[in-house]
C-alpha cells in the first residue's frame, strides 16, 4: 500500500547510484537569438552541495531551467540522472527565484507545502473521514517536513502575511516534501537579512546531509554558503568554470572569467579571500565544521570568501 | 403576511420551481468556479465574458434562437479566444492586454444594443438581459443549465488540485509537470460556462452577485482552501434562495436583491474577520501557535 519513496514518475525507476547526477558538456543556450552562455561543461555528483555563482543577469537561472527541462540547449548535451532533462520531474525539488505571495492571498503555509506533495495530481482526494484506514500518510509527511524547516508555529497562517524568512522556510519545505533526490534552489537567500541568510544556509546544508539530497543552489553572494560547498560553478562574461572551491577560486581563473582584475588571497589560517569582485556587501562568515560526509570532495579546510573593494 | 405560507404558495407556481431549480444549479457552479476566479485574480476576465454574453444573447433572440444558446455560445466562445490570446508576462503587455479587453467590452455592449434595436418589440427584454430575471425559465432551460453546470462542476473537481497549484505557484507547478498554460485555457472555458449560466438569472451585468461576492466573503472567513470553497458555494446558494424569495414577494428586480444580499454577506464577512484579528488571544493566534 505504501511505497517507501515517492516515485510517481511514469518513466522507469532510475538506479540509485547514477553518478554524476548532473552532467553538461559543451552546453550552449540561446534565447531569442542571443547567446546566454556557451561552452559550459560541469558535473555534479550524488550528495554534493553545489553553487552556481556569478553576477546578476549572467544566466544562472537559465542553467537551472535547462536542468529542469524548461529550456532546451542550442548545442552540447545536458543530462540529469543520466537522462534528458525533464524526464524525472518527481525526483526533483525546485525553489524558483524569490517570489513573494500577495498579502491578501488566503492560502495557509501548510497548503503551499501540501501542494508540493500532491498538487500535480488530478481528481478529488477522498476526505480522511470517509476513508476506512484513516490514512494520513501525506499529512504526517507534510507535518514532518514543516518541522524540519522549523515552521510549525506559523504554518497555519496565510502565507502572504509571513515574513520573507518564514515564507522561504515554508517554500523549502514545499520543495522537499516529496522526498526529491535533487534540489534546485534559485537565489534562496536573496532579499533575506544576514541572520536569516546564515540560518537558511545552515538549514539547507543540514537537509543535504540528513536527507541525502543533492543540492544545487544559485547565488550571487557566496559568503553565507561557502563553508558548506563541495562544488562551485562560476559563470561570467568570459565563460564558465566548474570544480571544487579551491580549484576554481584562483586569481587567474576569476580574472579571466570576469574580465576584470581579481585577486584571490590566502590568509595565514588558510582561508580564501577574493579581492576586487564588484559584488554584494562584505561580511564575515563564522567558520563551520565541515563534517566530511561527502568523501570524494572532502575539503581540506573550510573556506571563507571575503570581498573587499580593490584599492 | 406569514412567510411560511408565502413559501408554500411560491412553490405552487411552476415558474418559481423552475427559478429555484435553475438558481440552485447556477449558484453551486458559480460559487465554485467564482472561488477560483477570485483566487486567480481573473475578475476582469469574468466581467469581460459577461459583457460578451449580452450581444450573444440579444443576437440569439434576433436570430430566433434561445437566449440560453446565445449566452453559452458567446461566453464559451469568448473564453476560448481570450484563452488563446498570446500572453506576456511583463507588466507592459498586461496593460496593453487590459486595454484590448476594455475596447472589446465597449464594442460588445454596443453590439448588444444594436441587436436589441434590430429586433423590434424586444426592447423590454434589455433590462432582463442586463439585470436579470427569474420569470419564464423553461423546463428545457433548467435541463440545459443542469447539464452544462453539472459538466463544468465535475470538470472543475477533476482539475481542482493542479489548478490551485498553478494558481498560487505557477513556476513550481510547471516544474512539477502541471500543464499550467492548458489549465489556464481550460479554466477560462469553465468560467465562460459559469458566466453564461449565471447571466440567465442575474443578467449580464450582475453576474458577480454569485461569481465574486460569495468567494470574496468565503476567503475572508477562513484560510483553509477546501473549507472556503465549500462556504463559497453555500453563500452563493443562500444568496440565490433569499434573492428569489425577496423578488417574488416584492415588486423589485431579482438582480437587485441578489446583489444586495451578497453585499451584506460580504460586509458581515469583513466584520467577522476584523473581530477575529482584533481578539488574537482568543482565536487565531492560539490556533496558529499550536
Amino acid at each position: 500500500m505504501h511505497r517507501p519513496t515517492a516515485h510517481h514518475s511514469n518513466s522507469a525507476p532510475i538506479p540509485i547510484d547514477i553518478d554524476p547526477v548532473i552532467e553538461f558538456s559543451d552546453a550552449c543556450v540561446q534565447l531569442n537569438g542571443r547567446t546566454i552562455w556557451s561552452d559550459v561543461s560541469l558535473t555534479i555528483s550524488t550528495g554534493e552541495f553545489a553553487a552556481i555563482l556569478g553576477p546578476n543577469g549572467v544566466g544562472k537561472s537559465t542553467l537551472v531551467n535547462v536542468a529542469l527541462g524548461t529550456y532546451d540547449l542550442h548545442f552540447g548535451t545536458a543530462k540529469v540522472f543520466g537522462h534528458k532533462p525533464g524526464s524525472h520531474r518527481q525526483e526533483i525539488g525546485y525553489l524558483p527565484q524569490r517570489r513573494s505571495f500577495d498579502p491578501s492571498l488566503r492560502i495557509r503555509g501548510i497548503d503551499i507545502v501540501t501542494l508540493g506533495l500532491n498538487g500535480h495530481r488530478w481528481g478529488v482526494p477522498i476526505p480522511r473521514r470517509l476513508r476506512h484506514s484513516g490514512n494520513s500518510e501525506s499529512e504526517s509527511r507534510v507535518a514532518e517536513v514543516i518541522e524540519l524547516v522549523g515552521a510549525t508555529s506559523y504554518a497555519d497562517r496565510p502565507i502572504g502575511q509571513l515574513s520573507g524568512g518564514e515564507q522561504q522556510r515554508l517554500l523549502i519545505a514545499q520543495s522537499l516534501v516529496q522526498r526529491p533526490r535533487l534540489l534546485f534552489l534559485d537565489e534562496p537567500l536573496d532579499s533575506l537579512d544576514l541572520p536569516n541568510q546564515g540560518s537558511i544556509a545552515a538549514l539547507i546544508h543540514h537537509i543535504s546531509t540528513t536527507e541525502g539530497v543533492t543540492v544545487v543552489m544559485v547565488a550571487h553572494d557566496v559568503n553565507p554558503i561557502l563553508p558548506y560547498l563541495d562544488r562551485v560553478i562560476y559563470i561570467g562574461p568570459g565563460g564558465a568554470l566548474s570544480g571544487t572551491p579551491r580549484e576554481v577560486i584562483t586569481t587567474a581563473n576569476l580574472t579571466r572569467l570576469f574580465k576584470t582584475p581579481i585577486e584571490v588571497l590566502t590568509t595565514s589560517d588558510g582561508r580564501l579571500v577574493v579581492v576586487g569582485q564588484p559584488e554584494a556587501p562584505a561580511h564575515h562568515s563564522d567558520r563551520h565544521q565541515h563534517d566530511g560526509v561527502h568523501q570524494d570532495n572532502h575539503l581540506p579546510d573550510p573556506l571563507v570568501l571575503r570581498e573587499h573593494r580593490h584599492h | 403576511m406569514n412567510p411560511l405560507s408565502k413559501i408554500s404558495e411560491l412553490f405552487s407556481y411552476h415558474f418559481m420551481v423552475n427559478a429555484y431549480a435553475a438558481g440552485t444549479i447556477v449558484a453551486v457552479c458559480a460559487g465554485a468556479i467564482g472561488w477560483f476566479m477570485v483566487l486567480r485574480r481573473q475578475t476582469f476576465a469574468g466581467h469581460t465574458l459577461a459583457v460578451i454574453g449580452f450581444p450573444g444573447a440579444s443576437a440569439a433572440v434576433f436570430l430566433g434562437l434561445s437566449v440560453s444558446t446565445g449566452y453559452f455560445v458567446s461566453c464559451i466562445g469568448g473564453a476560448v479566444i481570450i484563452g488563446l490570446l498570446p500572453r506576456g508576462t511583463t507588466g507592459e503587455t498586461r496593460v496593453a492586454e487590459s486595454a484590448v479587453i476594455g475596447t472589446i467590452q465597449a464594442f460588445a455592449l454596443a453590439a448588444g444594443v444594436l441587436f436589441v434595436n434590430l429586433y423590434q418589440g424586444f426592447l423590454n427584454g434589455v433590462t432582463s438581459l442586463l439585470f436579470g430575471s427569474f420569470l419564464g425559465i423553461t423546463n428545457t432551460q433548467v435541463v440545459v443549465l443542469g447539464a452544462v453546470c453539472g459538466l463544468a462542476t465535475v470538470a472543475l473537481a477533476a482539475i481542482a488540485r493542479p489548478l490551485l497549484f498553478a494558481s498560487v505557484d505557477a513556476d513550481v507547478a510547471s516544474a512539477r509537470g502541471v500543464p499550467v498554460q492548458s489549465l489556464s485555457v481550460a479554466f477560462l472555458v469553465l468560467l465562460g460556462a459559469a458566466v453564461a449560466a449565471a447571466s440567465q438569472i442575474t443578467g449580464s451585468l450582475l453576474v458577480f452577485a454569485v461569481l465574486v461576492m460569495p468567494a470574496a466573503a468565503a476567503q475572508r472567513l477562513t484560510n483553509n482552501p477546501r473549507r472556503s470553497l465549500v462556504i463559497s458555494i453555500a453563500i452563493a446558494v443562500v444568496i440565490t434562495w433569499l434573492g428569489l424569495y425577496a423578488a417574488y414577494v416584492s415588486s423589485y428586480p431579482v438582480g437587485f436583491y441578489l446583489t444586495s444580499i451578497g453585499f451584506v454577506i460580504y460586509l458581515l464577512a469583513i466584520g467577522s474577520e476584523y473581530l477575529r484579528s482584533h481578539r488574537p488571544l482568543r482565536t487565531s493566534s492560539i490556533r496558529a501557535h499550536r
